[in-house]
């Protein structure tokens, strides 16, 4: 058996700020770029594109429902517009248009929200965004995204720029861990193997990827042997890693900085009921909000460490068919 | 060339007459508000805008939106008689797998600029439209039809106060001020006086005109064009069920559809 992939993961920059460099790479290559901010430009790295590209830079105010509206109508002129603002407004306060506008005609719009999840810490849960990856999962036709680090988030807002269609990507306010080194092809709707193994399976996304890691490393210690797999795409699921893991490993474990109520978790579920039936457990927020606090402070508080996945595995063993 | 008023008069009594055996044969539909918008979307048609039936989706033309989604059968009828769609078509309204769908649905229809019906969404698209426009050096305009009942909607406000900001002048808003909504007098439900000046405090150049003569709605269209720096909102004060006298200023027929009886009694009216 090959050696365990090891993951040093360094400190790298924010999904946030990579999305935002990531912006002005693709503003450069394509002049349809166009990006629309709801007055949060600073926080959501769009300042980076506005700074080089003015005339293609739209500042809403504080109005997501005609910023997610003008952009579908900057879409149907021909442009590829980014809307962009924290998760929580863009697309809790542009469902609506998200629905009429964008997935119903399939408006070609890419919305990337921020500061998702409960990582964002001292502000809150009126700021935090624990419900948005549902929403978006439930519109018809919707790619909805969720990167780990600065690679794979460049890669994906690249992707989704290529991709003709409506896309959500969700990304974060900490620094992230780097976890890739450039060497992947990242591909919309398909799951990344990061480490290899047979007893469980690990299938994560976003800043729970590195916990994930983390907690295959520990529970290597123990003998166990630990699939994990990036799920970077929650919609549409890579079926058939999803099946693979199950029918290999028998027992899979989900980890996402979101409401367990309709988030990648019970989506993945979905698919191992219809395809390879197998014992699962599920890490997220559970049914509340969270506080104020320092992100690693909320995230320990609310379950979402990896010594939480270490011990959801235990449990996901304990009831594995063998 | 202008059109003879009588043409566009008569076009418009062909139109009323659509938007009646449409929606009757339907059993349901929104009259009220697509008879009292017959006149603006004729001149529009019919007159006033670059556009071309065979070549729908030329990347130069007006571009027109039906924000008050509702009315769609004055929309299919004008469209259906300029050579978009079938004129045979129309009365499939709202009938299973026809491209005449319950609200526009460009899906269906992909002559339409948009899909629409939920309310107030529909100016934020063609504010997005004309903001690309401009950006492409395109010199076409957009007209956006919103309900008097649907500027009641928060967005609306958002987009207006977007496209004065962003002095989006190739956007027209056309407001059709009937009176009345779903449930009853506008006034009864959720004021909206003073209209004009409302827009005008928005930073759009805002007119007033009677909707449903023809030179006035030319007028204000010029009047639009000419309008440099900042987008134009005409306010038609118009007639709810215009054409019908039991129709006429009657919520009832904001969203009934004649009975057969009623039917035959509109199209004898508008014969």
């Amino acid at each position: 058996m090959p050696a365990r992939t090891k993951y040093e993961l360094k400190p790298g920059p924010a999904t946030r700020e990579a999305f935002g460099r990531a912006l002005v790479e693709i503003g450069r290559e394509n002049p349809a770029v166009v990006v629309c901010d709801a007055d949060l430009s600073k926080s959501t790295m769009t300042a980076y594109f506005a700074k080089e590209f003015p005339d293609r830079f739209f500042s809403y105010g504080i109005a997501e429902a005609n910023m997610v509206a003008q952009a579908a109508g900057m879409a149907y002129a021909g442009k590829v517009p980014f809307a962009s603002s924290f998760s929580a407004f863009a697309v809790n306060k542009g469902f609506e248009q998200l629905r009429v506008c964008v997935a119903y005609p399939r408006a070609n719009v890419k919305v990337v929200g921020t500061h998702s999840g409960i990582s964002i810490g001292e502000d809150g849960p009126s700021q935090m965004s624990v419900e948005e990856t549902s929403l978006a999962c439930s519109l018809p036709g919707f790619v909805v995204m969720a990167p780990a680090d600065e690679v794979s988030t460049k890669a994906l807002v690249r992707a989704a720029a290529a991709y003709r269609g409506p896309v959500f990507i969700r990304t974060g306010r900490p620094k992230a861990p780097l976890i890739y080194n450039g060497g992947r092809r990242f591909e919309i709707g398909k799951a990344i193997e990061l480490v290899e193994g047979t007893d469980v399976t690990i299938i994560a996304n976003g800043l729970m990827v590195a916990e994930a890691i983390r907690a295959s490393d520990a529970l290597d210690q123990e003998g166990v042997s630990v699939r994990v797999l990036d799920m970077h795409t929650v919609k549409p699921l890579d079926r058939e890693a999803i099946r693979r893991a199950a029918a290999e490993t028998g027992a899979i474990v989900t980890a996402e900085e979101h409401m367990v109520d309709g988030g990648m978790g019970v989506r993945v579920a979905q698919v191992v009921a219809e395809t390879q039936p197998c014992a699962m457990e599920f890490i997220g927020i559970r049914d509340t909000y969270a506080e104020s606090g320092k992100p690693e402070e909320l995230l320990d508080k609310y379950g979402l460490v990896a010594r939480n996945v270490v011990a959801a595995v235990r449990r996901v063993l304990g009831r594995k068919r063998h | 060339m202008p059109k003879p008023v009588a043409e566009l008069q008569a076009l418009a009594k062909v139109i009323r007459r659509d938007i009646i055996e449409m929606i009757g044969t339907a059993g349901s539909g929104h009259p009220g508000g697509s008879l009292s918008a017959v006149e603006i979307l004729v001149e529009l048609y019919f007159e006033f805008m670059r556009i071309d039936p065979k070549n729908p989706k030329w990347p130069d033309r007006d571009r027109f939106i039906l924000s008050k989604g509702h009315a769609c059968p004055v929309l299919y009828s004008v469209m259906a008689e300029a050579g978009f769609c079938p004129k045979d078509e129309l009365n499939t309204l709202r009938k299973l797998g026809s491209i005449y769908q319950g609200h526009p649905d460009i899906r269906f229809l992909p002559s339409l600029e948009a899909s629409t019906g939920s309310l107030g969404e529909g100016l934020s698209l063609g504010l997005g439209m004309g903001l690309a426009d401009r950006l492409d050096g395109r010199r076409c305009r957009t007209y956006v039809l919103l309900g008097d009942g649907e500027i009641q909607e928060g967005q609306v406000w958002e987009s207006a106060m977007s496209g004065a900001f962003h002095k989006v002048d190739n956007v027209v808003a056309i407001v059709d001020y009937n009176g009345i909504q779903l449930d009853g007098f506008i006034h009864d439900i959720m004021e909206v006086k003073p209209l004009a000046d409302k827009w005008r405090a928005f930073g759009w150049h805002t007119l007033e005109i009677d909707g449903h003569d023809f030179a006035s709605i030319r007028k204000a269209l010029d009047e639009a064009q000419a309008t440099k720096g900042q987008p134009t909102c005409i306010v038609a004060h118009t007639v709810k069920g215009k054409g019908v006298s039991f129709m006429e200023n009657n919520p009832k027929f904001h969203g009934t559809a004649p009975t057969p009886a009623e039917m035959e009694l509109a199209l004898k009216e508008l014969q």
